[in-house]
């Protein structure tokens, strides 16, 4: 049996459990739980995969809660409107906070949900139109044709389909084009912007997808929430709730969708008890639990830091590992340049940090089919010149073509759409992800998926195609063999490898490698000369930054060579290897 | 509204804007040292009120309690630790006394006082001297060992620990909310407005404590050195400066603050134990004026709080709140102009 199975199992179990004789205070207590669970998947891929948090959840499913309650008892419409309008106002207020805060440092986000969950719940309390803090009464039941979700025991239906369909749509997700990108975001986990942009991906887009997708399951709770009670007032979309969710997400664990109902069902079942027993320690009434989870949230931050589905998802069976139908058709391919054609046309690029000159006026070509490497002592400016290259960093003036278009001036992200892929010196993969998924980022400019479909699971050809390609560029690099084995358990020259076979898998008319042989071992880097010979064979074109002299030689058709951020020279290796110049810039002999 | 009632209304801003510039100022200090965002700064100021209201009322304040409590913790923490790394018995004990021994003190010479019913002033001091001995003993006990984690991990820890004083002050103070008395009773008419002393204590206390801190800072080894920790910790490290030193000394610092303007702003607001959440928060919006780095712009963050506080009171009473939460947004418009970049650490 595969986790797939159980999962599913543990679906239909849960969807049938109203038949059963359960007391109606389970079906209560799962209400709850499944209630609880949509808010807190949305905090998994908010916070658990995409790094960044919110406080404001709570108030994102007052929203909904509110503008079904007001819709279906003032203006007496139906709670399918009701719905409907929760989820667009929730929409334009997430786009609204995400614009404003996703562009800056991760800490402003949860910082302004915290402070406009707090001015929702004043603003709700103290309106006449929505009851201020004695709510509104008396909504009616959600109607599906004659069915009626009047009781505890029918609306069960709806919380946990809507739970079971959030938890599936966000499994698919994450395994699909645009999860592969908003894993790799996660800067709490070795994470950025940087690698994603170079491989196409508009970053800002992504955190706002999550960011928008968490606030609507908040919002679909809230709908589910007040249809549920008959009633809604503010106390549950304060402030409170809201960070009792993310203690939720922390505790279940925060990346896994099996996490989010983990934590919702332990709290939901610990806070009951302990408003039982804590006023029997303590005397008096009040919120005594929020003691215990306040503490509680420290410890498994410190001691626990994956929460507790670890524990439980090691007793499951192992998830299975789809195969890859490499018989899938390929992806579109570029139109290559013929050999000899002009491919990059760098011209006089400069970059001043300041007073500093890093990179001073350099110029140099490549044409089709060339493998040239930049050269030159530590600090002579070749990583900058290559980030200028890449759109990495902005130039100061100069001039860069690539392919017949200017490219200087734009973002890495439009310099990959025109043809350029790159590897990193410090290597950015993604650790829990397998190699394969890793490659397959690599084919998100050739892919389509967004996250609706994705969602939906109307992705599975494209993803075929995008798997099978992968597998194509690692075997290219031989490293078919360990597809499946998680990208973080590697040495550091085979992902050395699979950074080109992730940069490979854009199909670039240019590869740039960053420094590809820094850190190997002796083994390691002659397994990488043999793949870049081989690319060399197949006719790719290639620019390699590199300190390592004796590997740059035996691999370039020219070498370009850098000294304190200037043009030293161009040349054949044997022609730089006889310079006396090189040699002086290299061993600081006098000329 | 005429020119009297904009007088009023402007005293009124200025005097809780400079409240918020000081919990702002303890905000921005925390940060750029720890990378902490510290949302429980609140609770200091709350613990600070009710510990002089209890102390008033000849109760023992439940702080001293607390401050017990975190020091057993605290020493149990260091003990555990001293003999997991095999230190000498001798060097455990000594830490264990130094850890305990103000606390302990604290916590002996406090009934004394209410026995021999102790003017105001050794009252106040008695309780910033408990709530600031709690300063270090928080960093201990929940940040220390998270000193290396993300800005976001100790965001989280930091909600948790709000959480958790929250409850136990509700457990200590119960929920009733307390004032307390005015340092200095006198009332001075100018024009149109009646100024009272509390109120000039607060522009004298934060003006001074403003200036204290940047001399603190550019003037002295200690401040040099939190400074050099808050620019690049593993630098300063390497200079010697120890950065867990240094987030200890900041909470302290902080955690005085805290005390201080809940002395400060007591004798005209009601403090509950939840009311410190809100003031910390409106800090945060002062200090986020500054990007959490700026002392100056923090401050004058505060001051347009503590303006649109006191005028929103005025023009829509009931969304005060709203109104001072919903600035965050347009304040965060500015800052995406200001620094939209740095996202990855």
């Amino acid at each position: 049996m595969t986790r797939t199975h159980l999962s599913v199992a543990a679906a239909l179990l849960l969807l049938a459990l109203p038949f059963a004789p359960v007391p109606d205070f389970w079906i209560t207590q799962l209400n709850y739980i499944g209630l609880f669970s949509l808010v807190v998947l949305g905090l998994v891929l908010l916070t658990g995969v995409g790094g960044l948090t919110s406080f404001g959840q709570a108030a994102f499913a007052g929203i909904g809660a509110y503008s079904t309650a007001y819709l279906s008892t003032t203006m007496g419409l139906s709670p399918w409107l009701g719905l409907g309008a929760g989820l667009a106002i929730t929409l334009l207020l997430a786009l609204v906070i995400g614009l404003l805060t996703l562009r800056m440092s991760g800490h402003y986000l949860p910082l302004a949900t915290i402070c406009w969950c707090l001015a929702l719940y004043y603003l709700v309390g103290n309106l006449e139109a929505l009851g201020k803090y004695d709510g509104l009464l008396g909504l009616p039941a959600v109607q599906l044709g004659d069915f009626s979700f009047q009781s505890e025991r029918r609306i069960y239906w709806l919380i946990w389909l809507a739970a079971l369909l959030a938890a599936l749509g966000v499994t698919r997700l994450l395994d699909s084009r645009p999860g592969r990108i908003m894993r790799a975001l996660n800067t709490n986990r070795g994470g950025g912007a940087t690698m994603p942009e170079a491989m196409g991906a508009s970053t800002f887009r992504y955190k706002l997808t999550m960011f928008v997708i968490a606030a609507l399951l908040a919002s679909v709770s809230g709908w589910l929430y007040a249809h549920m009670q008959r009633s809604v007032n503010p106390s549950p979309f304060g402030i409170k709730f809201g960070i009792e969710y993310l203690f939720m997400a922390v505790l279940g664990g925060i990346a896994t969708v099996g996490g989010a109902f983990t934590g919702a069902a332990l709290v939901k079942l610990a806070e009951d008890q302990l408003k039982v027993w804590l006023p029997l320690v303590f005397g008096g009434s009040g919120n005594y639990e929020i003691i215990v989870f306040g503490v509680v949230l420290v410890l498994v931050l410190r001691f626990a830091p994956d929460g507790l589905w670890p524990l439980i998802s090691r007793w499951l069976p192992a998830k299975g590992q789809r195969a890859v139908d490499e018989s899938a058709p390929a992806l579109s391919a570029r139109q290559h340049p013929g050999r000899g054609a002009p491919l990059l046309d760098v011209r006089a690029v400069r970059k001043e940090f300041g007073g500093l000159v890093a990179v001073n006026d350099i110029s140099f070509t490549i044409r089709a089919g060339d493998i040239v490497g930049l050269i030159g002592p530590n600090g002579a400016g070749k990583s900058t010149t290559f980030n200028l290259v890449s759109g990495v960093l902005p130039l100061t003036s100069g001039e860069v073509e690539l392919l017949g278009q200017r490219v200087d001036g734009r973002s890495s992200r439009e310099i990959a759409r025109a043809g350029l892929s790159r590897t990193f010196q410090h290597v950015k993969l993604v650790p829990d992800m397998t190699v394969l998924e890793n490659v397959a980022l690599g084919t998100y400019l050739r892919t389509k998926t967004g996250t609706v479909r994705a969602m939906l699971g109307l992705n599975a050809a494209e993803e075929a195609q995008a798997r099978a390609e992968a597998m194509r560029q690692l075997r290219r690099i031989g490293l078919e063999s360990q597809a499946h084995e998680l990208a973080g358990n590697l040495a550091l020259g085979p992902q050395r490898l699979v950074e080109i076979a992730r940069a490979l898998a854009s199909d670039p008319s240019l590869l740039l490698l960053d420094e590809p042989a820094a850190g190997l071992r002796h083994k390691e880097k002659e397994a990488l000369a043999e793949v870049l010979r081989q690319l060399k064979a197949e006719g790719l074109s290639l620019l390699l930054v590199e300190h390592d002299m004796d590997f740059v030689m035996k691999l370039t058709d020219r070498i370009v060579v850098m000294e304190f951020g200037r043009w030293l020279m161009e040349g054949t290796p044997a022609e730089v290897q006889a310079s006396p110049a090189v040699r002086a810039a290299y061993l600081g002999a006098d000329e | 509204m005429d020119f009297t009632i904009a007088a009023i209304l402007g005293l009124d801003g200025l005097t809780n804007g400079a409240i918020y510039a000081l919990v702002a100022l303890a905000l921005v200090l925390v940060f750029s040292v720890t990378r902490i965002i510290f949302i429980p700064q609140g609770e200091f100021v709350a613990f600070g009120a009710l510990t002089l209201a209890s102390l008033q009322m000849g109760k023992l304040p439940g702080t001293v309690w607390l401050l017990l409590l975190m020091a057993v913790a605290a020493a149990v923490l260091d003990g555990v630790q001293g003999l997991r790394e095999r230190r000498p018995l001798s060097r455990i004990a000594l830490s264990l006394v130094r850890t305990l021994a103000l606390p302990a003190a604290l916590a002996a010479l406090t009934p004394l006082l209410l026995r021999w019913q102790a003017p105001l002033w050794l009252q106040v001091l008695a309780t910033l001297s408990i709530v600031t001995a709690m300063g270090p003993l928080l960093y201990r006990l929940a940040y220390r060992a998270l000193s290396a984690a993300s800005v976001l991990t100790l965001l989280i820890v930091s909600v948790g620990v709000h959480f958790a004083l929250t409850g136990l002050g509700l457990v200590f103070f119960g929920a009733e909310g307390y004032r307390t008395p005015a340092f200095w009773e006198a009332r001075f008419d100018v024009g149109p407005l009646s100024l009272t002393g509390q109120t000039l204590i607060i522009f004298g206390a934060s003006v001074v404590l403003l200036l204290a801190m940047f001399f603190f800072f550019e003037r002295t080894l200690t401040g040099k050195a939190l400074k050099a920790t808050s620019v690049n910790r593993t630098g300063a490290r390497l200079m010697g400066i120890s950065g867990d030193a240094a987030g200890s000394l900041s909470f302290t610092m902080a955690a005085f603050i805290g005390a201080l303007s809940g002395l400060l702003i007591s004798p005209s607001t009601t403090i509950y134990y939840d009311t410190g959440f809100l003031i910390g928060l409106k800090g945060f919006v002062a200090a986020v004026f500054g990007g959490l780095a700026s002392f100056p712009m923090a401050l004058a963050g505060a001051v347009g709080v503590g303006l649109i506080e006191s005028f929103g009171s005025f023009w829509a009473s009931a969304f005060k709140e709203v109104i001072v939460f919903t600035v965050i947004l347009p304040v965060l418009l500015w800052r995406s102009f200001v620094d939209p970049h740095h996202e990855e650490h």
